[in-house]
């Protein structure tokens, strides 16, 4: 059962902040990932605070890196059902968990957080994760 | 918002993706609490001796890489049963 709008809505806000594209339903979700080129990072949000309080400022800490993928989009875990389904469609083998973050490229998946990988970590030992990737799949540089 | 954590009181590992060692299982899931009843995980999936193909190590070695594929929304295990656990996230040698 989805929570009150209200409670997750600072969760959404915040992701929205750092300049990730909130996906709420089907269409949004391929119309960005779909037939997306490039490189394209997608944070599944969640309200669990044990991992997800984490994984937010580790997410906006990687974008402040100097590689980055073309386009950071998130959907939310048990709030936008069906939207979340679909974004799972295009991750391939990798199975569900939230929060997780997956980096893409030319619509496979080339890297993968999972929430285990998230779980008790920092945001900054998490953001190195992100960026070392960043730094292997993404030829998207800040002022380039 | 970021660390706001909903279950205040809970066990440490609340949370946690653990692996749970039994005589002829291993269980993978996210650890809820110790009940009267065992040890809770929600979203688990079970590796389970001579059943599930390749070795327990294996069985892990996907799971670190694709996750847990659960089977199971709850899963209760007696405690008397459990011969170990730890977290899912110790044996990928995380800091």
């Amino acid at each position: 059962m989805p929570y009150q709008e209200s409670l997750v809505a600072p969760m959404r806000a915040e992701m929205t902040e750092m300049g990730a594209a909130e996906l709420r339903t089907v269409a949004d979700v391929d119309a960005a990932i779909g037939s997306a080129t490039g490189t394209t990072l997608v944070f599944v949000n969640s309200v669990c605070g044990c991992a997800a309080g984490n994984a937010r400022p580790a997410v906006k800490m990687a974008l402040g890196h100097s590689a980055l993928p073309d386009r950071t989009v998130t959907v939310f875990a048990g709030q936008d059902v069906d939207a979340v389904a679909r974004a799972r469609s295009y991750l391939g083998e990798y199975q569900p968990s939230s929060p997780s973050i997956a980096l893409l490229r030319d619509g496979e998946v080339v890297h993968f957080v999972h929430r285990h990988q998230i779980e008790g970590r920092s945001p900054q030992a998490i953001a190195a994760d992100l960026t070392k990737a960043f730094d292997t799949y993404c030829s998207n540089s800040v002022g380039a | 918002m970021s660390g706001h954590v909903f279950h205040p009181g809970h066990h440490d590992l609340h949370g946690i993706t653990v692996v749970l060692e039994t005589d002829v299982e291993l269980w993978v899931g996210r650890f809820d609490s110790v009940t009267p009843k065992g040890v809770l995980l929600h979203d688990a999936g079970c590796y389970e001796d001579g059943v599930t193909e390749g070795t327990r190590e294996e069985y892990l070695r996907k799971t670190l890489k694709f996750g847990v594929r659960a089977t199971t929304k709850n899963k209760l295990i007696p405690e008397d049963a459990v011969r170990g656990m730890r977290q899912l996230a110790e044996i990928a040698g995380h800091d």
